[in-house]
Parts: structure tokens; sequence; C-alpha cells
């Protein structure tokens, strides 16, 4: 069989697609089937497979909007999440945080972590809400002049720094 | 030391028991948990997968909660038959087992804690218990995580919780999962209207080996599939509500047969007996539906004393590793001899049990009737 683009070599790629309740057939040879987005039929299907229909696309528009294409720690892409379904590693989940809230939001039952917190993050959360609290007294107590607080909370601001 | 000295044996390991183990043959608790810098397993390079490995392996073995006599070793260490054995005992998952260097196994004395190490995750660590005990696993793999935790960080955001390779496991990184019995509701064929509704509540029905595969013997895994958005003892008790439903409408189903219907409970049961005792082949798919009846009869007392273990031990044993590693030949056994050496195995078992009474079904109907 030759190739349905090019019509010199002969097709290799064969794919099946149905869109809009119409089957289409497809062969290509391996030079068109790479130029037409043919060229590995198995990256449409497990990520949507696994994470619902969609799930690539959403990504993929999302990473085309920041333009940003693979992550700087591990060199995971786009074309990884399409074929896998998977992340490459924890900086990813950063990188990637735009497209992957659509994402999420079809599979769980709310996109914020409402579970077990370790530890040591939970005393870093805890003492950046204190920080945040007391910065907020200071701009208040320096708002009503009571200087004689506001170095109080100076102080105290200085001290938690230093020790956090 | 081999797996299969170390496991206990299959007549030992289904003596255990729990609450409403009629029904719910166990309960478990996965958490998945990833290292900060080294890329997932699945996307990283076999220098990274080790460097994961040295740090975790020595880092779970020195758990207290898992005591001093574990089972620790390197997938590649291990042969085929062993990785399988390990399968059928629900220790490991079947993609686990398809692992080699740099993916490990930790396994704790009483085989109730279970740590597989580079799955798709670089931690897969799971509590398990016999019968309905949803809580008291997920007590147990909390305090290994917390312990953990001191040792290595995991990687964390606020927003997103623990990060997982797979986004479907994101946040808590839990799996709660019952493996239910439910011959009742198969046989008076309300088992698919139970699994819409269970699906309905977001969570997942699976086959007797997890994701994609088959319900064999009666089988069903029940587990959640929200990972993120609430925290786990909700998720817990969320399954832990739905499994108490389903073994009410599987004692219903049972009652409802027995009360309606005893003569075709009886032929099912009878046959299997006859089948497991008298048969001279037989393939595991075939065991296992039989064996299903076998124990759906000591259930309703029509074997006498004879115990559940009984019928769960030959359950186990019916299972290929379990077969091959119990025969000399071992993994040169073919598939045709199998099946010779399945049914031999069942018909000693099988002639250990009475022949079954149609007296503890029938009697309560006719109890005035003469002798």
């Amino acid at each position: 069989m030759v190739c349905q683009f090019c019509k010199l070599k002969e097709a290799t790629v064969h794919v099946t697609e149905i869109a809009d309740n119409k089957v289409k057939k497809v062969d290509a040879c391996a030079a068109c089937a790479k130029e037409k987005n043919y060229n590995d039929p198995a990256a449409f299907a497990i990520a949507d497979h696994l994470l619902g229909l969609g799930a690539s696309q959403k990504m993929e528009e999302a990473s085309e909007a920041v333009g940003v294409l693979s992550c700087d720690q591990c060199g995971y892409t786009q074309a990884d999440f399409k074929k896998s379904g998977r992340l490459g590693c924890a900086r990813c989940y950063e990188i990637f945080s735009d497209g992957l809230d659509s994402v999420l939001k079809t599979m769980h039952k709310d996109i914020r972590h409402r579970g077990k917190v370790p530890a040591a993050a939970q005393k870093a959360a805890e003492g950046a809400q204190r920080l945040q609290r007391l910065n907020k007294d200071l701009q208040k107590a320096i708002a009503r002049e009571d200087f004689e607080t506001a170095a109080r909370l100076r102080d105290e601001i200085k001290a938690f720094t230093a020790v956090g | 030391m081999s797996i299969l000295e170390f496991l206990i044996p299959a007549s030992g390991a289904c003596l255990r028991s729990g609450p409403h183990d009629k029904i719910v043959l166990s309960s478990r608790v996965r958490l998945a948990r990833n290292l900060t810098t080294v890329p997932f397993p699945s996307h990283s390079k076999k220098a990274d997968r080790i460097k994961a490995y040295e740090t975790l392996m020595p880092a779970v073995k020195s758990l207290a909660q898992l005591g001093t006599d574990t089972f620790a070793e390197s997938m590649d260490r291990l042969p085929a038959l062993d990785k399988q054995l390990l399968v059928e005992r629900h220790l490991i998952s079947r993609e686990h087992a398809a692992k080699n260097a740099g993916s490990g196994i930790v396994l704790n004395r009483e085989e109730n804690l279970c740590v597989m190490v580079n799955e798709e995750d670089h931690l897969r660590m799971q509590a398990l218990r016999p019968g309905l005990q949803l809580r008291q696993a997920w007590t147990a793999i909390d305090a290994i995580d917390s312990a953990l935790q001191e040792k290595v960080e995991f990687a964390f955001t606020e927003r997103y919780g623990f990060l997982t390779a797979c986004p479907t496991n994101l946040g808590t990184g839990i799996r709660v999962s019952a493996m239910l019995h439910l011959p009742g509701l198969v046989l008076a064929e309300q088992i698919n209207q139970i699994i819409q509704a269970v699906n309905k509540l977001g969570l997942a029905v699976r086959g007797l080996y997890g994701e994609g595969t088959e319900a064999l013997g009666n089988v069903f895994q029940v587990s959640n599939q929200m990972t993120l958005g609430e925290p786990e003892s909700d998720i817990v008790e969320r399954i832990n509500k739905v499994l108490l439903q389903i073994i009410e409408h599987e004692e219903n189903a049972r009652l409802s047969q027995t009360e309606k219907k005893p003569a075709v409970l009886l032929n099912h049961i009878g046959r299997a007996y006859g089948v497991l005792g008298n048969s001279w082949s037989i393939s595991s798919k075939e065991a296992m539906n039989l064996i299903s009846f076998l124990r759906l009869g000591v259930d309703l007392g029509i074997f006498g004393e004879t115990p559940k273990s009984l019928a769960d031990e030959l359950f186990l044993r019916s299972q290929p590793a379990h077969l091959q590693l119990a025969h000399p030949l071992r993994d040169k056994l073919g598939s045709d001899e199998r099946d010779l050496f399945r049914a031999q195995m069942l018909r000693e078992r099988t002639a250990l049990i009475p022949k079954p009474n149609p007296q503890a079904l029938l009697g309560r109907r006719e109890s005035g009737s003469p002798e």
C-alpha cells in the first residue's frame, strides 16, 4: 500500500480514527505520519483513558498558553504526559499546574488537599501564618501611632525570623 | 531466605480471622509517597531509581513498626515464581512483580505491613487486615508514614498534598480497599445493580487482582477513586459505610435464596463438592468458581464443622504459583500438568470435608415434617 499523502513511499502507519461518529482510515509512510501527527496513535489514548476524555488536550492548551514545554528538573514534556498520563517528578506539578487544575477537577472531590500534612510542613505553615499576623498588627499599630506596641511587635518579628 | 520459607504456609495464612469475614475477606489501606528531588520511577533513569532505592530501603527496614524479622529484597533477586506468589497473596501488585533492579519489597513477619519501593511511585506502603478492619489498617499505615517522615522528606505541597506520579493518586495518596466474597448477590442477579450503585458513589469495583482483572470466584474488590480534596478518615469512613451496606445486601440475598430457592443453592454447592472431589484435571478459573460455592456451603453450615479457612486454603493453593512451588518441577510444570496437579490437591483436600447435609438448609423450612 502506498502512502495516501505523498503517494510515493510504502505506507507503514495505519490509523483508524473515529471523529464525529465517522470512521476515518489513514495509511501513511513514516515521514508523512510524523508530519501529520499520526506518528504515535497510542499517544492519544493513555492520558485520556486514565484521566478522562480531553485531559491531554487541556494540559496541552494550558502549557502552550504559558509557553512551557518541559520540566526544568526532569525534562518531562507535554508529549510524555499525553503518552503516559503521568508526571515526571515533584517539580512537574509546579510547571504544569495551570493545565493540571482542570484535569484534577474532573477526577477528584476538590482540587485542594485537605488530608494529612507532614509535621515539618505543618510547622512551617503555622510559622508563616504567625508572621503574617504579626506584620498585620505592626501595620495597624503604626497607623494608630501606637509606637510602643509597634516596637514590641518589631522585636517579636525579628526574634521569630531569626529562629525560623 | 527465600520468600517461600519466610511466608506463613497457606494453611496458616487462612486461619486469620476478623469481623464480617464470611463476606469481607480482607481490608487494605495503601499510601503512595515520593521523594522531593528524584524523578518518579516511571520517568527516571536507572541511576535515579537506584538512588531512591538506596535512600528508602534502609529507612523502611529500620522502622520499629515493622519489627526486626522482616523480609527485605531487591526485585531482581526474586525468581519470577516467587514474585507471582507474592501477587497471589496480595502483598505486591502485578506491576511490581514485573520490576527488577532498583525496585524492592519490605514485608513484616505478620505479613500485614508491606512496602514496595519504586513501583509507580517511590513508595507504595500498605497495611492489610483480615475481615472488615479499614480503620485499623489506616491507623497502622498512618503510623508507618509518620515514622518515615522523620527519616526522609516526601514531595508535598500545601495546595496538592502528597505528589504522586499519576494525578489520580494526588493529595492523600490513599487507596482504601476491601476484598468481598459475594456469591449471594451473584446468584440473585443483583450484583450489577450493586456495582452501579457503588460506582455512583465514586468507588471502583474490580476483580480479584485489582485493575483490569476478572471477578473470579465471586470475589470483588471495592476501593476509592478520589484522593484529593477530603481527609483520609472521611474516605475510610465512607467506604466503611458502603461496605456495611453491601454486607447487609449479601446477607439478605443469601437468606432469601435459602428460603425461596434452596434447591438452586444446594445444586450449586453439591455440584461444586462433587467436581472438586472427583475431577482429575481442572483449570484455576473453574476451581475458583467452584471453591466459591464450597465456601458459601461452609458459611451456610452445610458442611458440618468444616472451617471456612479450609475453603480459603483451597482457593489460595489453586493459584498457579502456589501449585508450582508445591510441585518438584516448580517453574517447569506446564499448564496441563498444573491442571492435573491442582485436581489432585483438590481431591485430597475435599476428601476431608463431610458430604453436604441438605437438612442444614431445608431443616429450617420443614421442621415439622417427619425424619
